[in-house]
């Protein structure tokens, strides 16, 4: 039996499309390519099968998301994943949320940061750098964004450099699209 | 559009040379693919069921939404190149919900809800657009669309910001 998961966690839960994947049986050459499938790759998951229903988006998607998530240089992997953990509690993406507190934790080896954010939200008790990080993406989340000078001044004032803003930005930014995605067009399912 | 246009550096008005141009060259390949998509967004090769005219009024649409001004007259553009007939340009009427037209009212509630509150989002709202004859492919172009201009948008209210720093 599965169930809809409503709460959020770190147990990534399976994610059931309410669209009908595409059938890579009539997958076109540009989905194919779109896809990277080739002979030895053939296992594509069911949210990427379902976004190759439009191909033109889906083949800057991939690369833009690795950029912004993998980038060399300016805020650190695990902080961008604070970004998206902000936007997807606005959003209330369970399934984004799951999987990037869930990198969060692999990376610092420290649980406790995302144990007070889903606890807590906005009010978490964490350090200051952490909190302004945490504060900026759930503000610029909202649509309209409510993100202002004081909370840009206030990641200034918690140490980050100008690329880190950037960085900061664009993956909040980003998980607004990925969440009107994942959350929009498939549920969470507990196994 | 110019092959080279950069909508979001166009519309954040970052001045060539400018300390916050610097900063955002450093991350160059996340903008051209912005750009990139941008264009199979709004100006796909193969639109499907949703026209160059549709998409541009349902993004100034979200623009309206979003309160941004100048992301509006930049899809107001775009829709008023792409020649719109018959309904399309109704779209991007705020107070427009599609009359008697069943797809017309789907599409807009649909975009009305996915900018504003997508958590609110459940699969019943996908049924009503299948029920309103949209395609399956039709959704995702809807669901991206959506969702990549809520993105553009937030990624340029976050670098207005970044001009104000020193």
């Amino acid at each position: 039996m599965s169930r809809v998961v409503h709460e959020f966690t770190t147990t990534v839960p399976v994610w059931k499309p309410y669209v009908t994947p595409l059938d890579l049986a009539e997958a076109s050459r540009e989905q194919l390519d779109a896809l990277k499938v080739t002979p030895s790759n053939t296992k594509v998951s069911d949210y990427v099968l379902v976004l190759a229903h439009d191909v033109e988006t889906l083949k800057h998607r991939t690369p833009l998301f690795n950029a912004v998530m993998y980038n060399k240089g300016g805020l650190s992997r695990a902080e961008r994943e604070i970004g998206a953990v902000g936007a997807s509690m606005v959003n209330r993406c369970i399934y984004c949320a799951a999987v990037h507190a869930g990198r969060y934790n692999q990376l610092t080896k420290d649980e406790t940061v995302i144990d007070a954010i889903f606890a807590d939200g906005n009010d978490a008790d964490i350090e200051p750098r952490l909190k302004a990080i945490l504060n900026f993406s759930v503000k610029l989340s909202k649509c309209p964004s409510d993100a202002d000078e004081a909370d840009l001044q206030a990641l200034v004032d918690a140490g980050l450099g100008k690329d880190e803003i950037l960085d900061l930005i664009l993956s909040t930014s980003l998980f607004g699209w990925a969440n009107r995605l994942m959350h929009t067009l498939g549920e969470p399912l507990a196994e | 559009m110019a092959e080279n246009d950069d909508v979001i550096a166009r519309i954040v008005g970052i001045e060539p040379g400018s300390a916050l141009a610097e900063v955002v060259a450093g991350r160059a390949d996340v903008m051209a693919l912005t750009q990139q998509t941008h264009d199979g967004a709004l100006m796909p090769e193969t639109p499907g069921g949703l026209s160059h005219a549709e998409r541009a009024a349902l993004a100034c649409r979200i623009a309206k939404i979003n309160n941004d001004s100048e992301f509006e007259a930049h899809f107001e553009t775009l829709l008023d190149k792409a020649d719109a007939s018959g309904d399309a340009a109704r779209f991007a009427d705020i107070w427009f919900d599609g009359g008697g037209d069943i797809r017309l009212k789907a599409l807009m509630r649909h975009v009305d809800l996915v900018a504003h509150a997508p958590k609110d989002a459940t699969r019943h709202d996908i049924e009503l657009l299948r029920e309103a004859g949209i395609a399956e492919a039709d959704i995702v172009r809807l669901a991206e669309l959506i969702a990549f201009v809520s993105y553009q948008i937030r990624v340029a209210a976050g670098l207005r910001l970044m001009r104000g720093l020193a």
